[in-house]
């Protein structure tokens, strides 16, 4: 796939989001900018139910904005007069607990995309699809179910999946939530390897804050519903990172950087009896 | 780093199963074996039940059991009904009208389920009168089939297909509008057109759904035809169904022939049952791995 230098640059700016379920207004995010430059890895780090996820629906396309607009490449996606951002394969999301069709094997889960945009034969697209799935070090696995496969191997398809779109961005909501930290690390370091093949601009939602800083560019911090930006961290460490960038000194102060910031609004949101938005 | 990223490298060779032949397999099924056995302690306690009095006395009778044929004479009665046109008859034309009623259901029902899922217009417009004629039994349309359809197997045949019909498109509609969001979000973000949607994602999404319908439909099916023949009278002896045997052998006084056409509609329900689960697996290799 060919590297992209300067295309998935998102701005966002001064995004407000109400929820209006029932009369009683509940702002999910409230006047939020953030710049991500073209090819970065952006990390949102934040309290669960703090809103990070709506913005990650306004940016995909799936809910509208009350205020302010949002930008992929200076064009607009959102914003006055246009509430709601088409659904665009140029975003393509990776989502909480993954969303590959269960009735298709790998193979046809990823070759989806290219075969309902008609870019491509449907033979075509399943050897496509084979290769990249290959490439992910899924070519074992190519022909099985999705129920048949560890989450790792599914969540790393769904990312596959994602990238034969050949997508501007990336969209990952916390995809590796509920893995345990040794898979979790695999799933990282896989991440970051398709990363430096593909240089696609990541949106990685998260509060995991290692990481957060061991894949990030930048890592921002919101606060608790709702959300605002609080603090930006740019996480200067060098690629490729591997696993004992974990250790390293520079590693653990960014840490207590991210983390001071991240604790006050935890126990924010804690106080406020915060539960999952939806 | 990339050494990790490869799972395929420490994903062992994958050691052929051992070939079984088909009768050892049987043999060795052992869930088989305790369903047979199951069956075999039933027909004990049955048998001994049944010759309670005539083993022990009648002061020792338990009351009403000992008027249920053993099965030892249900099994001479059937031997003697086996050979008979008129048995293999009823089973025919029962399966017929199960038959015919459940595949009018599942054609017309799916279709009309679905819509009512994706369309919104179509659903206001047909939901509601669709949940008014739902709670109605489908044997209480039976007087009216009567006087409306011209001949008795029409109104059967009507009857049958209401008992399924309405199960199935409620199953269908719950299927097709419970799939998951992601799975929706995730077809339009790459770019899926209606029809896509429709075809890879909705459909599929729903088929569980409609198999648990078609399950339960054809249960219900059976229910309808039984009670139908029952009712219309059959006609003539070979036309008139399983329903109509039983009815049949209780106006003659044949308490074993009862018992027989019971277990006969018993046996056909499971063949039924069966066949719809094969074809479920059939058609959804993704459900088998579970």
């Amino acid at each position: 796939m060919a590297t992209q230098k300067n295309r998935g640059a998102l701005s966002i700016r001064n995004v407000t989001k109400i929820y209006d379920p029932e009369g009683v207004n509940v702002m999910a995010v409230d006047n939020c900018s953030m710049e991500i430059a073209a090819g970065e890895v952006c990390m949102i780090v934040g309290p669960s139910g703090c809103g990070k996820t709506t913005l990650l629906n306004a940016i995909a396309g799936f809910h509208s904005i009350t205020h302010g607009e949002i930008l992929l490449d200076g064009e607009l996606l959102c914003g006055p007069g246009k509430p709601k951002a088409d659904q665009g394969a140029e975003r393509m999301v990776v989502f909480q607990h993954g969303a590959l069709f269960p009735w298709m094997t790998l193979a046809q889960n990823v070759a989806y995309g290219p075969m309902v945009q008609r870019t491509m034969r449907k033979k075509a697209a399943l050897e496509k699809a084979r290769d990249m799935l290959a490439e992910a070090g899924l070519g074992d696995v190519t022909d099985k179910y999705p129920g048949e496969v560890s989450s790792g191997m599914s969540r790393r398809a769904e990312i596959v999946r994602a990238l034969i779109n050949d997508p501007k961005v990336l969209l990952l909501d916390e995809p590796y939530r509920a893995m345990d930290a040794l898979t979790k690390s695999i799933m990282h370091e896989s991440l970051l390897e398709t990363y430096d093949r593909t240089k696609v601009t990541i949106f990685f939602i998260t509060h995991d804050l290692e990481e957060a800083i061991f894949l990030g560019d930048k890592v921002h911090v919101v606060t608790t519903r709702p959300c605002q930006l609080k603090k930006t961290v740019t996480v200067d460490i060098p690629r490729p990172r591997t696993f004992e960038t974990q250790s390293s000194e520079e590693f653990r102060v960014l840490m207590e950087e991210v983390n001071e910031a991240v604790h006050e609004e935890a126990i924010k949101a804690f106080q406020a009896g915060e539960r999952e938005l939806a | 780093m990339t050494d990790i990223a490869q799972p395929s490298s420490h994903a062992a060779t994958p050691v052929p199963p051992k070939r079984r032949g088909a009768l050892q397999k049987l043999w060795q099924n052992q869930s088989l074996w305790r369903g047979i056995t199951a069956i075999i302690v039933f027909l004990v306690i049955w048998e001994i039940g049944a010759r309670w009095d005539e083993w022990f006395g009648k002061e020792w009778m338990i009351p009403g059991v000992g008027l249920i044929p053993p099965p030892t004479d249900v099994a001479t009665t059937w031997l003697e009904v086996l050979p008979k046109a008129g048995y293999w008859e009823s089973w025919v034309s029962s399966f017929r009208r199960v038959i015919s009623g459940f595949l009018m259901a599942m054609l017309l029902g799916i279709p009309f389920g679905l819509m009512l899922a994706v369309n919104k217009y179509f659903r206001d417009l047909f939901f509601p009168p669709f949940e008014i004629l739902r709670p109605i039994p489908p044997l209480a349309w039976v007087p009216a089939s009567l006087i409306f359809w011209p001949t008795n197997e029409m109104s059967i045949a009507f009857i049958t297909f209401l008992g399924a019909f309405f199960t199935i498109v409620i199953n269908v509609l719950g299927g097709a509008r419970n799939i998951d969001v992601r799975y929706l979000r995730a077809a339009q973000s790459m770019g899926a057109s209606q029809w896509d949607l429709f075809s890879k994602i909705i459909l599929p999404g729903t088929l569980p759904s409609i198999f648990t319908g078609a399950a339960v439909g054809m249960g219900i099916t059976w229910e309808v035809v039984l009670a139908a023949e029952m009712i219309s009278g059959g006609g003539t002896q070979g036309g008139g169904g399983l329903g109509f045997f039983i009815w049949n052998s209780y106006m003659g006084g044949s308490l074993e022939q009862i018992v027989v056409g019971m277990i006969s509609v018993g046996i056909a329900g499971y063949l039924s049952s069966s066949a719809i689960r094969a074809i479920g697996d059939w058609y959804m290799p993704w459900k088998r791995l579970f």
